[in-house]
């Protein structure tokens, strides 16, 4: 207790020289990465740059070929997973189940790592389905949702499994594009979530292809390119014409945005 | 009234209609016995009744229909059972353990323990007399399912169209294996085989229902503390391994219970088909696919619907019987067709 206390750093996810081969593929070659507790950091990069593969490798799927990764300094293979999903938890990309639960079964899954009584449980559940906008379809069928009204029962799962801040260490939470299936209103109404949720404490990697989201959301902004990390800064500082162009190949002219300030990318 | 309450309902329902079946099948048959008289039996043995019941009446009770009700529901409750956990495992509401194979290989098992396990098994079955047939039909259960899951399963899941083909396959090659023990049994062999293939829950004596209690009752509770698991493991295999979960720890220990649960009951009343499919699907129509509930709740069903099958495998011809594979797979194969009618664009 006192070693974590006195490592009292606001670092909860540390990825020092990562690399990821499957087969005779190198998916990701030599990535560091560093997440601070409250800090929404977002990773852009074209497809097939190991966006994906980044998250599998600090969850520990995909084997790694060499360097660490630390959760709340502790590395990887040390936690066992029942203590790491109270902390740890990740929205895929997409999933799959042909069962028809109920949304609000589906949410209610998401405690299952957590040692805490029906009653809160079922409290915790009924907040994260009203943080993301699905208290109404909660009797529904997952079965009969569309894609988005799937994503955001996902998200409310996902943070209902680590809806507690833990005694020790930060909370960190995966979010694998978690607004491609999503409309206007809820793209941001997520990314609002995801906000929050690291002003809470909580340290948010999310994987996004809309730079402009992006742009108004994170804190930080870091972009794979080739599984090799290319840029990793502020997003005033990363979102410029000549890094558009060198990432993701595209002639593109950046504005301020008229009221909030921040950088907005428009290709030409 | 939610889900949470209309599953207890589901569960206490079943629970109490149970027994009732259960008196059904020990009074039907060629001489039929009235309940009060089966209950006044029951008493007696139990020493909680001093009047004597009728001698041939008891008989009939205790050696003959008795031992047939029980059969009927740790058969039945495993099959539904294992069925339901399965369906989980694979993530698909298709999967059951005679479709893919598994009721097969396991019946591959017990035809080469009854034909072998006389020769050149002896000096090893010596120690096992009357565990023989149960072990080689487990091993065989085993094999088949191990064998179809590795076939299906890729890192995306698990299909169905490879799942049910990799079925087909192994059913092949266990009827060829059948075939070949046909062919070398001699005739006491073959019958005790062709009983077997078409399922027959008449053929146990007490002490191998003691036996066969004893691996499938702790079994199903066993798969009941799992059933938090297999909720989150139809999320998707990396997504209960975020939930907490150790997913390769829990799929073999499912697989291998399965296995086990598949193997005993084949090795105790034959190859019964549709059970598994069947009843887990119906549960699932009446209170969702949570398996706290579904688990639970298929045993019950499965007990039931096997008793019932069995009783009009008995009635419809008396005195003679007809096999109760060939009832399961009346009512269940029809069954079949309209669920693959139904899902076939999502099959393919």
């Amino acid at each position: 207790m006192s070693m974590i206390a006195s490592a009292s750093t606001d670092e909860c996810l540390r990825v020092e020289g990562i690399s990821i081969e499957r087969g005779d593929r190198r998916l990701i070659s030599d990535v560091d990465l560093s997440l601070k507790a409250g800090e929404l950091l977002a990773v852009l990069g074209p497809n097939g740059a190991g966006k994906s593969t980044l998250i599998r490798a600090i969850t520990g799927e995909y084997p790694l070929a060499s360097g660490q990764v630390l959760l709340n300094g502790k590395p990887g293979e040390q936690w066992d997973t029942l203590h790491r999903a109270r902390q740890l938890s990740v929205l895929p990309q997409s999933s799959s189940l042909s069962f028809a639960f109920s949304v609000r079964e589906v949410v209610l899954m998401g405690r299952t790592p957590c040692d805490s009584s029906r009653e809160y449980n079922e409290e915790v559940c009924n907040q994260a389905l009203v943080l993301t906008d699905v208290l109404h379809l909660q009797n529904r069928s997952y079965t009969q949702l569309s894609g988005g009204e799937r994503q955001r029962v996902h998200l409310a799962r996902v943070l209902a499994q680590i809806w507690d801040q833990p005694k020790h260490g930060h909370r960190v939470l995966l979010l694998g594009e978690p607004t491609s299936a999503l409309d206007p209103k809820h793209q941001h109404q997520t990314l609002t979530v995801a906000r929050n949720f690291a002003k809470q404490g909580a340290g948010v990697l999310v994987i996004i292809h809309d730079l402009n989201l992006a742009s108004q959301y994170a804190d930080r902004i870091v972009m794979l390119k080739d599984g090799r990390k290319c840029v990793d800064g502020a997003p005033e500082q990363v979102l410029t014409a000549d890094i558009m162009q060198q990432v993701f190949d595209i002639k593109t002219s950046v504005i301020k945005h008229p009221v909030h300030g921040y950088p907005m990318v428009i290709p030409i | 009234m939610d889900r949470e309450q209309r599953s207890r309902l589901f569960f206490v329902g079943l629970l109490a209609v149970l027994p009732v079946v259960m008196l059904l099948s020990v009074g039907s048959g060629p001489i039929t016995i009235p309940m009060a008289d089966i209950i006044d039996i029951l008493l007696h043995r139990l020493g909680l009744n001093s009047a004597t019941p009728d001698i041939q009446q008891q008989l009939v009770v205790e050696a003959i229909r008795l031992p047939r009700t029980l059969i009927g529901v740790l058969v039945g409750s495993s099959l539904a059972a294992c069925g339901a956990v399965m369906q989980g495992l694979f993530r698909n509401p298709l999967a059951d353990p005679g479709i893919i194979g598994v009721s097969s290989g396991a019946a591959l098992g017990a035809a080469l323990g009854i034909v072998l396990g006389g020769t050149w098994l002896a000096s090893f079955t010596e120690l096992f007399q009357a565990y023989t047939v149960s072990v080689t039909a487990f091993i065989g259960g085993f094999l088949s399912t191990l064998l179809v899951y590795r076939i299906g399963t890729t890192g995306q899941g698990t299909s169905v169209a490879t799942m049910l083909l990799a079925g087909i396959a192994v059913s092949a090659l266990s009827g060829a294996g059948i075939g070949l023990m046909n062919y070398i049994a001699d005739d006491t062999m073959l019958r005790s085989m062709t009983f077997w293939q078409m399922g027959n829950l008449a053929n146990g004596n007490w002490s191998a229902i003691i036996v066969a209690a004893s691996f499938l009752i702790p079994l199903q509770l066993i798969f009941i503390t799992r059933a938090r698991g297999l909720n989150a493991l139809l999320l998707g295999e990396s997504e209960a391994r975020h939930l907490g979960l150790n997913v390769q720890k829990l799929k073999m220990q499912l697989i291998m219970l399965t296995a086990i649960g598949v193997g005993v009951s084949v090795s105790l009343a034959g190859m019964i088909g549709f059970v598994g499919l069947v009843v887990p699907h119906l549960v699932r129509l009446a209170i969702g696919p949570d398996h706290r509930w579904l688990i639970p709740c298929s045993s019950l069903l499965g007990a039931g619907i096997l008793l019932l099958a069995d009783i009009i495998a008995r009635l419809v011809i008396t005195p003679a019987e007809l096999p109760i594979g060939i009832v399961t797979a009346l009512l269940g194969a029809p069954f079949f067709i309209t669920m693959l009618w139904q899902q076939r664009k999502r099959i393919l």
